[in-house]
């Protein structure tokens, strides 16, 4: 065994320090999780097991179970994400990709473009969608101006008017991750792929592509879960006509005043969107491009 | 595989960048077969020239043939040619082996036959066995492998590397010069080797075009670049020199009122430089007698270096231009000492003046 070494004790209560300084660095944060995350989700949890009358029951999840209205909204909720999701990746990876092949100085302000939307309020961007789209906005009256079509366009309080909305809030967060994760990519394995024999398309799709997946992996799942609990653009755009999960916690709330039953929406989302999360981690761990590093 | 070559033909070649010349009007015929080093410095335009042959880089204009095929404007997929990259390009997604076979899978070979023939070229670069491992597990000397394999499986009549050894330690380097070069005897096929490490250039190459603002200032064997360059880029640039001023006066070679001796006649007459080799020269006692067949110049000892294998030694000459000699010892010689340097007269090269690159 180890004779005691000169200045051992120093030596590991300096070390001690070290850690307790890190610790308080997040200390602040950590408490700020507690006061306005754990303890209102655990509040949640709480009222959802509560029946009107403030004994345990499970009569809100039970009802939940039973009528067929609830599975209709979480199979609209996620309706409108997956297709949100499709659309933004649609219209976000040809973005980003063209984004990552110009100039860094000519990307940088681009992406201020890219950005923009996000330092407007969101309310503002929604109604402005509303004023756009509705019967005798200036979408239709553009369009049947030059014969695109002849009858006003229903493009609000419907799926339509809801994904455009959404999907012009969720672009950013797609086209975030994406474009710095093909902005990491080295050239020089596009380089190596056509000196090998790939031509520019087989190159994408055996190269380019499957090293760009985290990052789309990432943005997808982001867009995919901020969709999941969208209030307000759904809300507005749908018009009633799309009702999402997050539609129905504040009907709960502001029309019912049942805290109990938008309580077990919302926990039924939670666990929703942390399987889904899970899921979505352990399919790209096993495509081995996340966390390569770790591989056996 | 004999005669799995082509002989390369670079014309007229041209790229510029704004008014910078990368390449200015490259003319190189590089045989079949032959093992062809870039050499420049860094900017020269070697590695341009590369990426010309491999199609990543188009030229303003010119002419580029493999054989008797135009290639120049032949998109770098339909080129056919292997190409080592600096930092080897290795798929990270991708085990050893679907690496190797890649190039095989986009030419259509049946899935069994590309294990067969991946697993082949990485017994040839000696990694038998590794395919299934990933990209990560390895280390430098063992990715530039897998690289060169995945480079030379689908049997490509010319080759190209980008300084493929600069990432590996001196002495992983020198042991892949040998093995590098090996291979290229054993395969035949017409490598363009790019480095800008002279003694690299000199070990591997049968012929070395040395590069500088994207013109080529020699093309020679090694032994011909060293000893008979053909300016003071070349001579500055591979080895280590120290040049003096000479006056060529009806076809005699004049330091200061010393009258010198050379192998090659001088050309012209006029202001020239005399290149000196530190290995080259070696250092007599002022009353030593000189070899037959070589010229002396008188100097005083200035300082001695030790390093190691041998030792420099700094010597002045009456004008006061420094000269270093390489050798072995001194002798009794200490710094003071008047002394002469001696260089024979095949070792006395002259080179036209010019300023220096």
């Amino acid at each position: 065994m180890n004779a005691v070494l000169p200045n051992a004790r120093e030596l590991r209560r300096s070390a001690l320090v070290e850690r307790l300084g890190l610790l308080a660095l997040v200390a602040p944060a950590l408490l700020l999780i507690l006061v306005t995350m754990l303890l209102p989700v655990g509040w949640l949890f709480y009222l959802s097991v509560l029946s009107d009358a403030g004994a345990f029951s499970l009569e809100h999840y039970q009802r939940m179970w039973e009528h067929p209205s609830y599975a209709r909204t979480f199979r609209t909720t996620f309706q409108v994400s997956a297709l949100t999701t499709g659309i933004c990746i649609l219209l976000g990876y040809p973005l980003a990709y063209f984004l990552s092949e110009i100039p860094k100085r000519a990307a940088n302000l681009c992406m201020i473009a890219v950005l923009l939307p996000l330092w407007t309020s969101l309310l503002v961007r929604t109604y402005a969608w509303l004023v756009l789209l509705q019967r005798r906005g200036l979408v239709n009256s553009w369009g049947i101006e030059l014969g695109l079509w002849d009858e006003p366009l229903t493009l609000v309080h419907n799926l339509a008017g809801t994904l455009i909305g959404t999907v012009h809030v969720m672009l950013p967060f797609l086209v975030l991750p994406l474009y710095s994760a093909m902005r990491a990519i080295d050239r020089n394995y596009l380089r190596a792929a056509a000196n090998l024999g790939a031509s520019p398309l087989r190159s994408f799709w055996l190269v380019f592509f499957p090293l760009a997946m985290p990052g789309l992996v990432t943005g997808s799942l982001i867009v995919f879960i901020l969709c999941l609990g969208f209030y307000v653009t759904p809300a507005v755009l749908g018009g009633g006509k799309v009702v999402m999960v997050s539609s129905r916690i504040a009907n709960d709330i502001e029309i019912f005043f049942n805290w109990g039953a938008a309580s077990a929406l919302g926990v039924v989302l939670l666990v929703l969107t942390v399987l889904l999360v899970l899921a979505a981690g352990r399919l790209v761990r096993m495509d081995g491009v996340l966390g390569g590093e770790g591989k056996p | 595989m004999p005669n799995a070559s082509l002989p390369i033909s670079i014309a007229q070649i041209t790229k510029t960048y704004g008014k910078t010349f990368a390449l200015d009007h490259v003319d190189l015929e590089i045989r079949s077969g032959e093992f062809l080093t870039l050499l420049g410095p860094s900017g020269s335009g070697k590695t341009t020239l590369l990426t010309v042959l491999a199609g990543f880089t188009r030229p303003d204009g010119g002419s580029l043939k493999f054989g008797d095929t135009e290639m120049v404007t032949v998109p770098p997929h339909k080129r056919d040619v292997g190409m080592v990259f600096q930092n080897y390009a290795l798929f990270p997604h991708m085990s050893v082996a679907d690496n190797v076979g890649f190039p095989l899978k986009l030419r259509g070979v049946k899935p069994a036959d590309i294990a067969q023939r991946a697993e082949r070229a990485l017994e040839m670069v000696r990694l038998g066995g590794y395919g299934a491992r990933g990209v990560e597990q390895l280390s430098g000397g063992q990715r530039q492998r897998v690289a060169l394999a995945r480079a030379m499986v689908f049997e490509p009549r010319i080759m190209l590397m980008d300084e493929p050894l600069s990432a590996l330690d001196k002495q992983l380097r020198e042991h892949m010069q040998i093995e590098l070069r090996q291979l290229h005897d054993k395969l035949g096929m017409t490598t363009v080797y790019v480095t800008h490490d002279q003694r690299e250039a000199l070990t591997m190459s049968d012929r070395i075009a040395v590069i500088n603002g994207g013109r080529i200032m020699q093309l020679d064997t090694p032994r011909a670049i060293y000893e008979r360059p053909k300016n003071r880029f070349v001579a500055e640039f591979i080895g280590e020199s120290t040049f003096l001023p000479v006056q060529v006066r009806a076809g005699r070679v004049y330091l200061g009122h010393q009258m010198l001796g050379t192998a090659v006649a001088p050309q012209a007459d006029g202001a020239q430089l005399l290149m000196l080799r530190p290995e080259r020269l070696h250092l007599l006692g002022a009353d030593e007698p000189a070899d037959a067949g070589s010229n002396t110049i008188d100097a005083t000892l200035l300082a001695t270096v030790y390093q190691g294998d041998s030792s420099l030694f700094q010597a002045a000459l009456a004008d006061g231009t420094l000269v270093s000699v390489r050798g072995s010892s001194a002798g009794s010689l200490a710094p003071g000492a008047a002394l002469r340097v001696c260089v024979s007269v095949e070792d006395t090269v002259l080179l036209a003046m010019e300023p220096a690159a």
